[in-house]
C-alpha cells in the first residue's frame, strides 16, 4: 500500500504515479517521444506489482484506444498516454470515444506536429483534436500533473459527465523537468475516488443484452431527432463538466491541501490595466516576467487557462472584463486564422463579454523552443503598447529571431 | 415476421435519453426490405453445384428439389451469386415497387 511521501520526479513519472494511485484495471500504451518514459514507468510499476492492472502491448495507438473502448464497455477503469503522430494515428477511435460516453483518462504529453520532422514539445497535437468532445486540462507543474490525473477520473466518471478526459502536460518542459512532488497515500486517494461505475449506461455484458452504437440518423423516421438528442446530450455533458471540474478541484483542496485553479487562474489581475494569457508550463516564466514588470511599476496581470475544453466562457469573460488589453501566448498555430488557437478562444470570449479590446496573438515555444522570461518581457511591452495602437493583424512569432 | 430474443431485453429506462447510442430491442427489418435487385434462378440451368450458396454473404440461399434459390426476405440483392454462378443460371432483376 502506497503511503504519502515526498519524492523527486519528472512529469512523465508524475503521470504514471497518478495512474497507479487511480487503480486502472487496464492500461494500454504505445511508446512515442516525449511520452516514452511514461510508458516505461507504467510497465515497470506493473512488473513490480505496484500497479495491479492488465498491460496490453498492442501494435499501435489505433489499437490502444480501441482495446480500451472494449475494456471500458466491460466495466474497467482505463488509462493511456500518447502525443503527436501517435495521437494522429489514434484519431479514429479518439473521435468515437466522447459520443460513446466512455470515461477513459489519457495523458497527452504534448508535442509539435510533423512536418517539419521534430520530436519536441509544443501543443499542436492537442490543439488539433480539441473539438471532438474530450475534456482537455493543461497542467503547469509536475505536481499539478499528478493531482489533475487523479481528479480526471472523478470528472470523467461523474454521472452527469461520462466523458473522456485528456490531462495535458508539455513535452520536454514537464515530461522531463524534475522537481519535488508530494505523493498522496493510496487510502486517501481511494477515499477521494470512491467506487468506480464505468459501464452503467453502455456495456458489453451478456446479462444486459444491448446493441452498442447502432446505425442512427438519416433523413427519415426517428433518425434525425435521435441523432440530435445524442449530440445535445454530449454538449450537456461538456457543460456539466465545467461545474464538476470546479467541485472536484474544491474537494481535492480540502482533502490534500493543494488548490489549483480549476478553469482559469487569475494572477495579479484585480488591479491590472492589461494582461497576458497563457496555457501550460510556459506560465511559470510568464509569472516571473509579470512579477518583474510589477516591480517596475507596470500594472500587468496574467490569465492562465487550465481547462481548455469545455471552454470556460464565463470564467474567461469575468477575467478579461478587468483589463483593457490582452497578449495571448500560444504554443501552437491556428493555420485557419493566422493566429494561435487560444487567441481565437479569447476573441470569442471577448465577443460574449461585449468587450472589443485589443488582443494580440503571440506564438512561441514551437518544436521545443524555450519561452523565457525575456520573451514574456516582450509580450508585456507589446501588450502594454497595444492599449493605444491596437493589435496588428498578424501574429508575433516569439522565437523568430532567437 | 416475429423474431424472438434469446434473452429478455435489458431495461434501459434508467439510462437518460441522449446519453449514449444503444438499442435494446431487435428490429424486425431484414435485408430484403431495402433490396434494389432480386436474383432470379433459371431452374433449368441450375445444376445444384451450390456455388451461390457458398458465396452469398447473408447465407440466404436455400435448397429445393432440383435447384437452389434465394430466400427473398433476407436476400439484400448484392448480385454476388449471379456473378459467381458457373452456369450463368442467375439474373438480377430490378425491384419495381
Ligand atoms: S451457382 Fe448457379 S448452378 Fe450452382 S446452385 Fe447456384 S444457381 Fe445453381
Ligand atoms: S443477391 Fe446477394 S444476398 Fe441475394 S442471394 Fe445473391 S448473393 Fe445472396
Amino acid at each position: 500500500m502506497i503511503t504519502a511521501k515526498t519524492i523527486v520526479c519528472d512529469g512523465n513519472e508524475a503521470a504514471a504515479w497518478g495512474a497507479v494511485l487511480s487503480r486502472p484495471d487496464m492500461v494500454a500504451v504505445y511508446p512515442i517521444t516525449p511520452q516514452s518514459s511514461l510508458a516505461e514507468y507504467l510497465s515497470q510499476f506493473i512488473a513490480d506489482g505496484i500497479l495491479d492492472a492488465e498491460l496490453l502491448d498492442v501494435e499501435g495507438e489505433h489499437s490502444v484506444l480501441s482495446v480500451l473502448h472494449g475494456a471500458a464497455l466491460a466495466g474497467a477503469r482505463t488509462y493511456t498516454a500518447t502525443c503527436g503522430q501517435g495521437l494522429a494515428f489514434m484519431f479514429e477511435p479518439y473521435f468515437r470515444t466522447p459520443p460513446l460516453r466512455l470515461p477513459i483518462v489519457t495523458s497527452l504529453v504534448t508535442r509539435d506536429g510533423i512536418t517539419p520532422q521534430c520530436v519536441w514539445g509544443g501543443q499542436q497535437d492537442a490543439m488539433t483534436v480539441k473539438d471532438v468532445g474530450w475534456v482537455h486540462m493543461y497542467c503547469e507543474t509536475v505536481q499539478e500533473v499528478l493531482d489533475t490525473l487523479i481528479m480526471a477520473y472523478r470528472i470523467a466518471e461523474h454521472r452527469q459527465v461520462m466523458l473522456p478526459v485528456n490531462v495535458n502536460h508539455d513535452g520536454n518542459y514537464l515530461s522531463y523537468g524534475v522537481c519535488r512532488m508530494e505523493l498522496p497515500g493510496q487510502a486517501e486517494v481511494d477515499a477521494f475516488l470512491g467506487p468506480k461505475d464505468i459501464n452503467w449506461h453502455v456495456a458489453l455484458d451478456p446479462d444486459r443484452p444491448m446493441a452498442v452504437d447502432p446505425l442512427t440518423g438519416g433523413a427519415g423516421g426517428p433518425g434525425p431527432a435521435l441523432f440530435v438528442s445524442y449530440r445535445k446530450g454530449l454538449c450537456d455533458g461538456m457543460q456539466h463538466a465545467l461545474r464538476v471540474i470546479e467541485e472536484v478541484h474544491d474537494e481535492w483542496a480540502l482533502r490534500f491541501g493543494r488548490r489549483w485553479a480549476p478553469l482559469v487562474e487569475e494572477y495579479k489581475l484585480d488591479d491590472a490595466d492589461f494582461a497576458i494569457v497563457t496555457i501550460g508550463s510556459m506560465t511559470g516564466a510568464a509569472k516571473d516576467a509579470v512579477d518583474q514588470a510589477r516591480a517596475r511599476g507596470e500594472r500587468v496581470g496574467l490569465i492562465k487557462v487550465k481547462t481548455f475544453r469545455p471552454f470556460p466562457i464565463e470564467a474567461m469573460v469575468r477575467a478579461v472584463s478587468k483589463v483593457e488589453a490582452l497578449g495571448v501566448v500560444d504554443r501552437a498555430v491556428s493555420f485557419g486564422w493566422n493566429s494561435g488557437p487560444l487567441h481565437q478562444e479569447v476573441l470569442g470570449a471577448l465577443y460574449y463579454g461585449r468587450r472589443p479590446i485589443p488582443a494580440i496573438s503571440f506564438i512561441g515555444g514551437l518544436a521545443g523552443a524555450d519561452l523565457t522570461v525575456g520573451h514574456f518581457r516582450r509580450v508585456i511591452e507589446q501588450t502594454a503598447a497595444a492599449r493605444w495602437t491596437g493589435p496588428g493583424q498578424a501574429p508575433i512569432w516569439l522565437n523568430e529571431n532567437d | 415476421m416475429t423474431i424472438k430474443q434469446s434473452r429478455p431485453p435489458f431495461d434501459a429506462s434508467t439510462i437518460p435519453g441522449g446519453l449514449c447510442p444503444i438499442a435494446t430491442h431487435l428490429t424486425t427489418m431484414l435485408p430484403g426490405d431495402w433490396r434494389a435487385e432480386r436474383p432470379i434462378v433459371d431452374r433449368d440451368s441450375c445444376v445444384k453445384c451450390a456455388t451461390c450458396w457458398m458465396y452469398c454473404p447473408v447465407q440466404c440461399i436455400t435448397e429445393h428439389a432440383a435447384w437452389f434459390e434465394a430466400d427473398l426476405r433476407v436476400c439484400k440483392g448484392c448480385g454476388i451469386c449471379a456473378t459467381e454462378c458457373p452456369h450463368r443460371a442467375i439474373v438480377m432483376l430490378e425491384e419495381t415497387k
